[in-house]
């Protein structure tokens, strides 16, 4: 008896937090005479209230095949927006695990006040970093390219912090193991670090591809040219031209988001519950 | 076998300095690069005027902490963090009770409420803009019980919205983080207890709770970096200036670098950077004396 209600409250609750998920996709083969109805007195002010219904009239598969052969600028926004977020993720996983295996496993002194800056760092709004941040980039003259993106977000601390709670929940003993066999800190941290800290590095990896898939505010700032932007920023824009494509291009939006999700959870969870600074 | 030296260099405190460096020297160099270097510059020019450069003493402090601007888009933030993350603790907290109580099954629950997480802002920018627009879904709503349509992303709704907004996106990341906690706890001694008497309440505050206090850290740093991530969502459906209710330090800082109000910026980015440091360390501080 008590089983069942929790499982309606969470039923309730899971059906709350699907809901834009499904109306999303749903809206997506809507014809367009149905969302100009629907969706009218929002977005064209007319009369009356807007509606979205939970099931389109019929599925109209037209607004996708309009945006996939139609619609050349969505396809450069989305290849813009992957040639960020690839060399993003590579240089903080080259910058990161490392770092973050030497917090973990190393003693060394200072390395709890660096830990400290660098949980700071990571908490810090890009609006914080943000003057910093363009005053190095204006020297650099790498305003207006996409590497005013990718070199300060593959200097981010957040992937370090959460790799450190997985390298540090390896047990001492398994690499005292290998320890013995004469292997070096370098090849300790190859051969055991990386395999064994390997849902850190996903969980790091899913992490950060859902972070700067979404990313907003740093091409706003850094990036004039409109043609550079992702499609996370360039996105919004559509809505007002192209009504039809618009929810389509959210839906396909959303697409890599949720499949390097679905891909990663599993690890999202396993080893979370290290938590703290513990020496 | 020479074990003597082995156990001497246990006794004291080995330092792996050098190797340490090798590995994170790379992350130090780009962070000191893109950040920690130039945010010396950043303070220095705090103290700077904008034009000539001259040295101003605390002029553009004074000038950011009477700004009317920035005393509301710090209120708002403030408010926003304060109401935001101790809701979000307990709903989420609330939420890993209910399905760990299952037992079987939950797995489903854990990426049904992970997954809002994975929704990119710009694609439910769009929704969001019907949902809450004065003609929208939630007004279609509120008139069918007899009040009159309100446009919420004009009003002091505006605030609420980004809550939930807040609270759907990250209700699942905290939830998995506590029922990984639940997890570890031994079922023992709660048996033991239920043995002995304690009603689910008792059990609950007394034997659970207090095992899950290591996790709360981890969950309130991350709680509090997600929360500045809403200017996103309050970025794409207001614009630059959205209602007073949910300008935030975020759209301060952004409409200033526009303006290139470099001084005020560079005192503002200063003040905010140095009260996110005391709070880490209060955080730390807190957490390390509980054990």
């Amino acid at each position: 008896m008590k089983r069942k209600v929790t499982l309606i409250i969470l039923a309730i609750l899971s059906v709350v937090a699907w809901l834009p998920l499904w109306l999303l996709i749903s809206g997506s083969f809507m014809p367009v005479d149905e969302i100009n109805s629907t969706l009218g007195p929002v977005l064209n002010e007319t009369e009356g209230f807007a509606r979205w219904p939970l099931f389109p009239q019929y599925l109209d598969v037209r607004p996708y095949v309009q945006l996939l052969l139609d619609s050349p600028e969505f396809f450069k926004m989305f290849w813009n927006s992957l040639g960020m977020v690839i060399p993003i993720l590579i240089g903080q996983l080259l910058l990161g695990m490392p770092a973050a295996w030497a917090f973990a496993r190393f003693k060394f002194s200072g390395k709890k006040i660096l830990f400290t800056i660098y949980i700071a760092l990571m908490l810090m709004p890009f609006q914080v970093t943000m003057v910093p941040n363009y005053l190095v980039l204006d020297k650099m003259q790498l305003l207006n390219t996409r590497w005013s993106i990718i070199l300060p977000a593959a200097c981010s601390t957040f992937p370090i912090f959460i790799m450190y709670r997985f390298f540090k929940a390896i047990p001492k003993e398994m690499i005292e193991a290998i320890a013995i066999d004469g292997a070096g800190p370098f090849r300790t941290y190859i051969y055991i670090g990386l395999p064994l800290g390997a849902p850190g590095i996903i969980s790091a990896l899913v992490l950060g591809f859902l972070e700067y898939w979404n990313m907003i505010e740093q091409p706003l700032t850094f990036i004039k040219d409109q043609s550079l932007w992702p499609l996370s920023l360039y996105l919004p824009n559509i809505t007002t031209d192209n009504l039809g494509i618009a929810i389509v291009a959210s839906v396909i939006m959303l697409i890599p988001a949720i499949l390097i999700f679905l891909w990663g959870q599993t690890y999202l969870e396993s080893g979370i519950s290290v938590g703290g600074l513990k020496e | 076998m020479h074990k003597e030296p082995k156990h001497i260099s246990q006794n004291k405190p080995k330092s792996d300095l050098k190797i340490a460096l090798c590995f994170i020297l790379p992350s130090l160099i780009g962070v000191g690069i893109f950040i920690l270097i130039p945010f010396l510059d950043v303070i220095r020019r705090s103290f700077c005027g904008a034009m000539n450069g001259q040295f101003v003493g605390a002029n553009n402090y004074i000038t950011v902490f009477n700004n009317e601007a920035f005393k509301l888009a710090s209120k708002n933030t403030i408010k926003f963090i304060v109401v935001c993350i101790p809701l979000l603790i307990v709903i989420s907290l609330a939420l890993a009770l209910l399905v760990n109580s299952l037992k079987k099954k939950n797995e489903i629950f854990k990426s049904m409420f992970l997954l809002p997480m994975a929704i990119p802002v710009a694609s439910v920018v769009l929704l969001w803009q019907v949902i809450f627009n004065k003609n929208g879904l939630l007004s279609a709503g509120i008139e069918k019980l007899g009040m009159a349509p309100i446009d919420w992303m004009n009003s002091d709704w505006a605030f609420w919205i980004l809550v939930a907004s807040y609270l759907w996106r990250n209700v699942g990341y905290n939830m998995v983080f506590w029922l990984a906690g639940l997890t570890t706890l031994s079922e023992s001694v709660d048996e033991a207890a239920m043995v002995d008497g304690a009603n689910g309440w008792q059990r609950l505050t007394r034997i659970t709770l207090p095992q899950l206090i290591p996790n709360l850290f981890t969950i309130t740093v991350l709680s509090l970096l997600n929360s500045f991530k809403v200017f996103r969502e309050a970025y794409l459906i207001a614009g630059q200036y959205p209602h007073d209710s949910m300008y935030m330090l975020q759209h301060l800082f952004n409409n200033w670098f526009m303006s290139l109000d470099i001084d005020k910026l560079s005192a503002a980015a200063t003040v905010v950077a140095s009260v996110i440091l005391v709070l880490i360390l209060f955080l730390q501080k807190t957490w390390e004396s509980e054990d």
